[in-house]
């Protein structure tokens, strides 16, 4: 290799065959490694294969040219929601995979040997991990925002569209580097929290870390411009007459997630770049030697680590907020203490992070301090529970699916807390820390928690999406399949960690923790099961759909704005603002029976604004720069690093940035709307889930007295 | 939004009230954006005070810091930002763009022979062995005051870019926007520089 190539790393970098899981196969040395070599390749030729037959399906199709003036280019929130949640969903398959992966391990990894060698075990934790929060959490309860928080102010877009679509595609470009970590090994063996000096390069040199750090902070930017984003389009775009004690409670908790993500976002950008900074030119943040100081690393990441707990949690809450009053058809109980206990719960999320570093040798004191602090969550966090239950006391309750999840929620979330209380006594987390008892805790919160509200949602928004509801058969069968399977993959971890199997455990050689592995793989079975029939019940709605079209919109009784709508909601989403005078806006509207909207002679030119190419070349832009990045391809960083501004200055000349929708148009739609919702029946709540519903419903209220 | 609730200062002189609007929610927006920016800073500088002992046997600040090359580049940034200031009532009062353009030239020149400053001095920091990767103390440092000079520099950028804008279209809304949320980075960067000469260089020689 002649000099100038070491030097610009022209082409490949430091990038060489021993990057293909393949050589793993060739090199192999006993039966493990060859195994291990066999899952890398197959997880890597699955990623390809399916790459592949994307690619050939939609030229097949010929959907490359809507695909991008459709989807990848539109800066419509509810596109841009969708195609959050689509992705989030691939993002998902794979680290379910992965899950399962690790699971089986654990059981056939006892007395040695298994089916991945430790390092790839490390791997795997690591992408499940982060992909897990990054790229299917942070990406669905954006999605989910995206889509209804808009509807549910009366509002015709978010406030920055354009910077939206960067968002997203800045997430996808995340992604995408945690796609090709895949095909072109290794990726980071630090876990998703990345300790250093573990992550630094005189430990870890490879191009691991460096995946992750840029992985982490393409989405992690991508997640600050959402907050601002949302913050922003809550503050001012709201219809006129919602007040901000009128907005429904997942508007509510979309706003404080939006707080969150602004504050909470920034420190963890700081940790990657310090780190980044520290592997690539010798800088002394994190390192053993030199002055550097490995806390600082750990104070920065848990300052967005925990409050991101609530940035995952918060919109769930906000689902389940709807998900009980809808179907419980009464009003939320408790408003006012919901909101109370939401912006409570974000202050407090500020204030505990040193709970994840009981034992790194700070003093009693601040550790009894912090402990505290965090036992004080389980207040606010109490008073939603009961404000849900008590929603449902006395309410005409109906075990929808989304309700089916709520109720599991109610019962595992609490179980979750109360693991969480004992975790945040420092003592006792002194004995549990980094067991499995950890790992059984966090999963306890997150998958009842954030998964199934995101589910919930995801079944609840779909018809306001597509215009047709998910089938509920295959919605029930997913559903007990995620409860039970959750059950069944993780409360064994609790024994296990009680008993003291250390959490990122490749192999072991005792006994008497294999019984509880095999359970525990069990559940991830049922778990696997449950997210395949959220597929099938995708494919069978889709096929369906006629049968469970839903025009008029408003299937479910719905109380908020977004159920006013036609179903698909249009692009324009209301023909003219809504004008608002309290809570529960549409039910209110329905109550009294003007549900169908304003009178035909109030419309106006409707102003759009324009696809925009910004949003993916931002991102494409983004992925190109951090795979150079991490493969020392200098030759090509440079030029991509000074092409960023450049397009950013090139955006700023964009002056024909809207479109106008003529008011005639808004009319007649209008109008076709309004004759459609008049020849269709309304039904009643116990047809809900029969083919009678098409999206008109009988309102509670005037139900109950027929 | 009714006219009563928009804040002063945000009226760009336009007949059109969705453009007055426009601006209400994009200064606002880059508002919060700022307090994003400066969580950035605050979390840089409390890492520059917690690493300011690590100084790992190599130069420390009173080897390394001169004052008066430090008070020579304030006033510089200090007076940009009135010249800033200047530049926006002038956006404001002025039919013709004539003023408005001069003061932004003069905040530029100001802004940049700031940037010039500050690299000088990272050379003559370079030169006594006063490097990032030297130590923890110098790795906060040189993570810090730079990202201000590049947040500086990436102003002067824009405002090249706003002045390229106006040419092709003149003083138009999008100009005028871009010109009310410069001024705001523009002061901004100056309340974080007040930080750093306070915590960074006061701090450290004190
Ligand atoms: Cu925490």
């Amino acid at each position: 290799m002649n000099t100038w190539s070491s030097i610009w790393g022209f082409p490949f970098g430091r990038l060489t065959l021993d990057a293909l899981p393949v050589t793993d196969i060739v090199r192999a040395d006993g039966r493990t490694e060859l195994l291990s070599g066999i899952t890398g390749t197959a997880a890597a030729g699955m990623a390809v294969l399916g790459f592949v037959v994307v690619v050939i399906l939609i030229t097949v199709k010929g959907w490359w040219r809507p695909l991008w003036s459709e989807w990848l280019t539109s800066v419509d929130h509810k596109k841009i929601g969708i195609m959050y949640i689509v992705f989030s969903f691939v993002m998902l398959a794979r680290a379910l995979a992965e899950a399962f992966v690790m699971r089986s391990q654990q059981v056939v990894g006892h007395d040695g040997g298994g089916i991945v060698m430790p390092d790839h075990f490390a791997q795997l934790f690591t992408t499940h991990g982060t992909i897990m929060i990054f790229f299917m959490a942070m990406p669905f309860l954006t999605g989910m925002i995206n889509f209804v928080m808009p509807l549910q102010i009366g509002a015709r877009d978010v406030a920055f569209p354009v910077l939206n679509s960067v968002s997203l595609m800045l997430t996808i470009a995340g992604g995408l580097i945690l796609m090709i970590s895949l095909v072109l090994e290794p990726f980071s063996t630090g876990g998703w929290s990345g300790y250093p000096p573990y992550t630094e390069a005189a430990y870890n040199p490879g191009a691991g870390p460096d995946y992750w750090i840029w992985a982490v902070t393409l989405s992690s930017i991508g997640s600050t411009f959402t907050g601002l984003n949302f913050a922003v389009t809550i503050y001012k775009k709201r219809c006129p007459g919602m007040k901000l004690m009128r907005m429904p409670l997942f508007t509510w908790t979309s706003l404080c997630t939006s707080i969150l993500m602004i504050f909470a976002m920034p420190p963890l950008t700081i940790a990657t770049a310090l780190l980044a900074l520290d592997r690539y030119m010798g800088f002394h943040f994190f390192t053993n030697g030199g002055g550097g100081n490995m806390m600082n690393y750990a104070n920065l990441f848990w300052l967005f680590g925990h409050p991101e707990v609530y940035i995952l949690i918060l919109p769930a809450f906000g689902v389940w907020s709807e998900v009980f009053s809808t179907f419980s058809g009464k009003t939320l109980y408790g408003y006012t203490a919901l909101v109370i206990a939401t912006m409570a719960i974000a202050v407090l999320s500020f204030t505990v992070w040193v709970h994840h570093f009981f034992t790194m040798g700070q003093s009693a004191n601040l550790n009894a301090a912090f402990g505290i602090a965090t036992m004080t969550i389980g207040v606010p966090t109490g008073v939603k529970i009961y404000d849900w239950m008590l929603t449902m006391f006395r309410g005409r309750v109906r075990i929808s699916v989304p309700m089916l999840y709520a109720i599991a929620f109610l019962f595992l979330f609490t179980i979750g807390g109360l693991s969480g209380i004992i975790l945040a006594n420092p003592s006792v987390d002194y004995q549990v820390h980094n067991t499995l008892f950890l790992v059984a805790h966090f999963h306890n919160m997150l998958i009842p928690g954030l998964l199934y509200g995101m589910i919930a949602g995801y079944t609840m928004w779909f018809p306001k999406a597509f215009g047709f509801r998910l089938d509920e058969k295959w919605g029930y069968r997913a559903a007990w399949c995620w409860i039970l399977g959750f059950m069944g993959a993780f409360f064994p971890l609790y024994v296990l960690g009680l008993m003291g199997m250390p959490r990122r455990m490749s192999g072991y050689f005792s006994g008497q923790w294999l019984p509880w592995t095999i359970i525990a793989l069990g559940g991830a079975v049922l778990i696997l099961a449950g997210f395949l029939a959220l597929i099938v019940q995708l494919w069978v709605s889709v096929r369906d759909r006629k049968r469970l079209a839903v025009p008029v919109g408003d299937p479910w009784d719905g109380r908020s704005l977004e159920w006013g709508i036609p179903a698909p909601a249009p692009e324009w989403n209301f023909p003219s603002l809504p004008r608002v005078e309290g809570r529960d806006a549409f039910a209110t509207l329905k109550a009294s029976g003007h549900d169908l909207g304003p009178p035909e002679d109030g419309f106006e030119d409707i102003w759009l604004p324009k696809n925009a190419a910004f949003g993916p070349v931002i991102g494409a832009l983004g992925t190109a720069l951090a795979f150079t990045l991490t493969w020392y391809m200098w030759w090509a960083v440079l030029p991509l690093a000074a092409l960023v501004p450049l397009v950013i200055i090139a955006q700023g000349f964009r002056r024909d940035t809207e479109k106008r929708v003529p008011a005639e148009e808004v009319r007649k739609e209008w109008r076709a709307f309004r004759e459609l919702a008049a020849r269709t029946p309304r039904v009643p709540r116990t047809s809900e889930y029969t083919r009678d519903n098409r999206g008109h419903a009988i309102p509670m209220s005037q139900e109950a007295t027929r | 939004m009714s006219q009563t609730t928009r804040h002063p200062g945000l009226n760009l002189g336009s007949k059109h009230q969705s453009a007055d609007d426009q601006a209400e929610t994009e200064v606002f927006g880059f508002w919060v954006f700022m307090m994003s920016d400066a969580i950035l800073f605050g979390l840089l500088m409390a890492t520059y005070v917690v690493m300011r002992p690590n100084t790992n046997g190599g130069p420390g600040p009173q080897e390394l810091f001169e004052l008066k090359s430090i008070f020579i580049e304030t006033m510089l940034l200090l007076t940009s930002s009135v010249a800033i200031g200047f530049s926006h009532l002038a956006l404001k009062h002025e039919p013709r763009p004539v003023k408005m353009v001069l003061w932004l030239l003069i905040a530029m020149a100001l802004a940049l022979t700031f940037v010039g400053f500050e690299i000088h001095d990272f050379l003559k920091m370079f030169s006594e062995g006063g490097t990032p990767q030297r130590s923890g103390f110098l790795s906060s440092f040189f993570a810090l005051v730079p990202l201000h000079g590049l947040h500086v520099t990436f102003s002067c950028l824009w405002a090249v870019a706003i002045l390229g804008q106006m040419l092709v279209y003149g003083l138009d809304d999008r100009v005028k926007l871009s010109m009310v949320r410069l001024a705001v980075l523009w002061h901004f960067l100056d309340i974080v520089w007040i930080g750093i000469f306070s915590i960074v260089y006061i701090g450290g020689l004190a």
